[in-house]
C-alpha cells in the first residue's frame, strides 16, 4: 500500500487508514468534532482532500471503512456490487471521478451518470462528494435521473413533488384531515401523504391508514399514503388487512445503528414483500420509504469502523442510502436539520449536508428527497431554509416535505410550509408529478398558466375538500 | 365527487374556520402570491424569536435565590465554557467543570436546577416546582439546592455523586418549540453516578402552567416516583414497570 500523505506549506500530513482519510477530508461539521474524527485544521482538511483526490476509486472495493465480517451493511454493499456498471469509471481516481461527473453533467449525459449506480459503493460517492463544492453537488445531482412510481410518477425532469406531512399531537382524525385538505389546496401531496404517528401502535396505524385511504379514494387522488410507524408495526397492520401503500423505516449506515432502530435487513425484506403482495400501485411498484440523516449512527454510539475508529457522519449517511437502495424505494429522504446542532451546527453546515445527502442518494440510485428543516437550538432560520430548498430545487430533488405553516405541532420542529413548495416550483419553473398535476387540473385548482390558484372558500373545489374536513 | 360538491358551506361566517377549529397546526393561512401573507409571516417570526431567546438567554441564579430565600443555593458549571460549545458538545454538558468541588451532604436527595435548552423555563417555573416538590418530601433530607450552568440532564449524576446523595432530581429547561418556549422537564435518578444510562431515569416533562402540567401535578408524580424508587432501590425502566402510572404526556 502506498503511504497516504502529502506535504503542504512545509508540513507533512499522513493518514494511516481510509477511515481517517475520509473523516479528515470532510467539510467541517459539529458531529465529526463530537465524534473526534474531524480535521484539526483547515490545512489538514485540504491535505486529506488532496490525498483523497489521488486515491483510485477501486480502492473502496479492496479496503473497507467498516469491516466486512462484522457489519451486514458492508456485506450488502460488496456482495451486490455490479462490476459491469462500475467499468466506465473503474480506472479513475476519486479526483478524476469528480471531473468526469462534472463533464457528463455539463454535456447533459444523464444516461452515463445514472447508469453507474449499481457499480458505486457508498464510500465512493461519499469520497467524491467531499471533493465537490456546493455548485458541483447541484450540477451533477440535477443530471442524475432516478424515476420511481406507485400511483404517481416521481423523479421526471422538470418535476418537483412534495410529501404532505399532516401530523397532529394526538393523531386526531379531524385535525389530520384539516392539514391534509390545507396541503392539497396548495398543490402538495404528490410524493406521499405521510403521517408521523404520535403513538406507534398497530391500532393507531391502521386507523390513520384507513383515514388517508378514504380521502385518497373519495377524491381519486393519484398519490399514496404512509404512516411512518416502526416496520414491525406496519407488519402487524399488514396482518390486520390495513391498506398499506408504503412500508416505512428509518435506517442508518451500520449494523449496530440499525439494531438500535430495531431493524434488520430480513425484517425490511419481509415487510416489503407484504406491501408488494397487495398490488396497490397503478403506475409502478415501488413500495418502500426510508428516512436517513447524518448523525444517526453517532447518536446511537454505533459510528465506529475498522479498528474501532470513528467514521465521519457523511460517509455513514451514504451507507444508510445503500441500505435503502436494496429495497427499491419509492421515496427516500434525509431529515437534514432535525437531529440538532451537535451534528450540524448552523445554516452553512445544514445547507452543505442537505446538498451532499441529495447528491449521494441520487448517485447511488435513490429517489432522493429532503426534509429541509431545523430545530430552535440550531443556528438556523427561515432564510437558511430558503437557500437550501431553492438549491435543492435546482439540483432536481425528487421531493420536499411540507407541513402547515412550516410548524410541525407534533414533532416540534420547523420544516417547509406548503407555500414554500409553491415558491420553489414557480421560481424554478418546475411542476408537480404529472398524474397529480392532472388531478389538480380536474379539481379546478390550477389557473390557465398551471399555477395553483389562490381560492376563496366558496370555490367548488374548496367546498368539496372542506366537506372532507367537516365530516 | 358531485355529492361532495353539493355539500352546503358551513353556517358560520368564515368557512376556513372548519380547518382552524380542527387543529392547532397553522392551517388556512392564506397566500401572498406563492408565499405567506405578511401578518402570518410575522406571527411565525414572533414564535421563533421567543424560542431563540429562550435558548440563548443566560441563566440568572439570582432569580432562583430570590424566589427560594429559605434555601442554601450552590452553583456549578459544566465543562462547556459557553453556549455555542454547550450546543455542539453535549458530552461536555454532562461533566462538571474541572476543579469543581462540592461539599458532602448528609442527605437523601439533591435537587439540581439546570438551564438546559431553556433558561427561561428555569426562571419561570423552577422555584414554583421546587417549592411544591419539597412540600411533598417531608420524610426526606435534602442537600443544598444546586444551580447548574450549561448543563445537560446527566450532569445531575456527577453532582449527586459528589454530594453523596441517594437520589437526584434534575429540573431542566426543555428544548423550546414554537408554541412552548418555557417548558420545564424533571428527571429522577436513583443512586446517581457518572455513566448512568437514560433508561435508568424517570422523566416528567412539559411542566408549564397554565398550558402544561401544574407544579402540583408534576410534584405529585415526582414524589410518588421517589418513594417507589426508594422502595425498589432503582429508577428508570424497572421503576416505570412497577411504580405508579405516569400521567398522560408525562413520559
Amino acid at each position: 500500500m502506498t503511504r497516504r500523505r502529502t506535504t503542504l506549506g512545509g508540513h507533512t500530513y499522513e493518514f494511516p487508514t481510509l477511515v481517517e482519510l475520509m473523516a479528515r477530508a470532510t467539510p467541517a461539521r459539529s458531529g465529526d468534532v463530537l465524534a473526534g474524527c474531524a480535521a484539526e485544521s483547515a490545512a489538514e482538511r485540504v491535505a486529506a482532500q488532496t490525498v483523497l483526490a489521488d486515491l483510485p476509486l477501486a480502492t473502496f472495493l479492496e479496503e473497507q471503512v467498516v469491516g466486512y465480517d462484522e457489519d451486514d451493511v458492508t456485506r450488502l454493499v460488496l456482495d451486490t456490487h455490479d462490476r459491469a456498471a462500475f467499468a466506465p469509471v473503474a480506472s479513475l481516481t476519486v479526483g478524476e471521478f469528480r471531473d468526469r461527473l462534472l463533464a457528463w453533467a455539463a454535456a447533459g449525459d444523464e444516461a452515463a451518470i445514472s447508469g453507474l449506480a449499481p457499480g458505486l459503493t457508498p464510500e465512493m460517492v461519499a469520497a467524491v462528494s467531499k471533493l465537490m463544492r456546493n455548485a458541483d453537488l447541484v450540477a451533477v445531482g440535477r443530471r442524475t435521473r432516478v424515476v420511481t412510481g406507485l400511483r404517481s410518477t416521481l423523479g421526471l425532469p422538470g418535476r418537483l413533488a412534495s410529501r404532505l406531512q399532516p401530523n397532529h399531537p394526538t393523531d386526531d382524525p379531524l385535525g389530520v384531515t384539516a392539514s391534509i385538505v390545507d396541503g392539497l389546496l396548495q398543490g402538495c401531496g404528490d410524493a406521499v401523504i405521510g403521517i408521523n404517528p404520535a403513538t406507534d401502535s398497530p391500532a393507531r396505524t391502521v386507523a390513520l391508514l384507513e383515514l388517508v385511504d378514504t380521502v385518497i379514494s373519495r377524491y381519486e387522488i393519484p398519490t399514496q399514503s404512509c404512516v411512518l410507524a416502526h416496520v414491525t408495526t406496519t407488519l402487524r397492520a399488514l396482518e390486520l388487512g390495513a391498506p398499506v401503500d408504503l412500508v416505512f423505516q428509518s435506517v442508518a449506515g451500520t449494523q449496530p445503528a440499525n439494531r438500535g432502530f430495531g431493524v434488520t435487513l430480513d425484517l425490511l425484506a419481509e415487510a416489503r414483500a407484504g406491501a408488494l403482495a397487495l398490488g396497490r400501485g397503478t403506475v409502478g411498484s415501488n413500495v418502500t420509504y426510508f428516512e436517513t440523516g447524518q448523525g444517526s449512527a453517532l447518536s446511537a454510539d454505533a459510528h465506529r469502523g475498522i479498528e474501532g475508529r470513528p467514521v465521519d457522519q457523511q460517509t455513514l449517511e451514504a451507507r444508510a442510502h445503500a441500505v435503502a437502495r436494496h429495497f427499491e424505494p419509492l421515496l427516500v429522504n434525509t431529515v437534514v436539520g432535525f437531529i440538532g446542532p451537535e451534528y450540524l451546527y448552523d445554516g452553512k453546515q445544514v445547507l452543505r449536508a442537505g446538498l451532499e445527502d441529495h447528491f449521494c442518494g441520487k448517485l447511488l440510485g435513490l429517489p432522493m428527497g429532503v426534509d429541509v428543516c431545523y430545530t430552535n437550538h440550531a443556528e438556523v432560520d427561515e432564510d437558511d431554509m430558503d437557500a437550501l430548498m431553492l438549491l435543492l430545487g435546482a439540483a432536481g430533488v425528487t421531493f420536499l416535505i411540507a407541513v402547515p405553516g412550516a410548524d410541525d405541532v407534533m414533532l416540534h420542529y420547523q420544516s417547509l410550509a406548503f407555500s414554500d413548495v409553491l415558491t420553489t416550483r414557480s421560481v424554478l419553473g418546475v411542476r408537480p408529478a404529472p398524474e397529480f398535476e392532472d388531478w389538480l387540473a380536474r379539481m379546478d385548482l390550477l389557473d390557465d398558466a398551471g399555477r395553483v390558484r389562490e381560492l376563496t372558500a366558496d370555490a367548488p373545489a374548496v367546498r368539496a375538500l372542506l366537506a372532507a374536513a367537516a365530516s | 365527487m358531485s355529492s361532495a360538491l353539493d355539500q352546503p358551506l358551513p353556517p358560520d361566517g368564515d368557512p376556513w374556520a372548519v380547518l382552524r377549529r380542527a387543529t392547532r397546526a397553522r392551517v388556512a393561512l392564506g397566500r401572498a402570491g406563492d408565499a405567506l401573507p405578511t401578518s402570518r409571516e410575522l406571527e411565525f417570526r414572533v414564535a421563533h424569536a421567543a424560542a431563540r431567546d429562550a435558548v440563548h438567554q443566560p441563566l440568572d441564579p439570582g432569580v432562583v435565590r430570590d424566589l427560594l430565600p429559605a434555601h442554601e443555593v450552590l452553583e456549578v458549571h459544566s465543562a462547556a465554557p459557553d453556549r455555542a460549545i454547550y450546543l455542539q458538545r453535549p458530552d461536555l454538558g454532562r461533566r462538571l467543570a474541572e476543579g469543581t468541588s462540592l461539599p458532602r451532604a448528609d442527605a437523601d436527595l439533591a435537587v439540581v436546577i439546570a438551564d438546559g435548552l431553556s433558561p427561561r423555563a428555569v426562571h419561570e417555573h423552577a422555584a414554583g416546582l421546587t417549592t411544591a416538590l419539597l412540600e411533598r418530601l417531608s420524610g426526606w433530607t435534602v442537600a443544598p439546592l444546586v444551580v447548574a450552568h450549561q448543563a445537560r440532564v446527566a450532569l445531575g449524576d456527577a453532582v449527586g455523586a459528589a454530594l453523596g446523595v441517594r437520589a437526584v432530581v434534575v429540573l431542566i429547561g426543555e428544548r423550546p418549540g414554537l408554541s412552548s418556549a418555557d417548558s420545564l422537564g424533571v428527571y429522577l435518578t436513583w443512586d446517581p453516578r457518572p455513566g448512568r444510562a437514560d433508561s435508568e431515569r424517570n422523566c416528567v416533562s412539559n411542566v408549564r402552567p397554565p398550558h402544561g402540567l401544574s407544579y402540583a401535578q408534576a410534584a405529585d408524580t415526582v414524589a410518588a416516583l421517589l418513594s417507589a424508587a426508594r422502595e425498589l432501590g432503582a429508577s428508570g425502566v424497572a421503576l416505570k414497570d412497577e411504580g405508579p402510572a405516569l400521567p398522560a404526556g408525562a413520559g
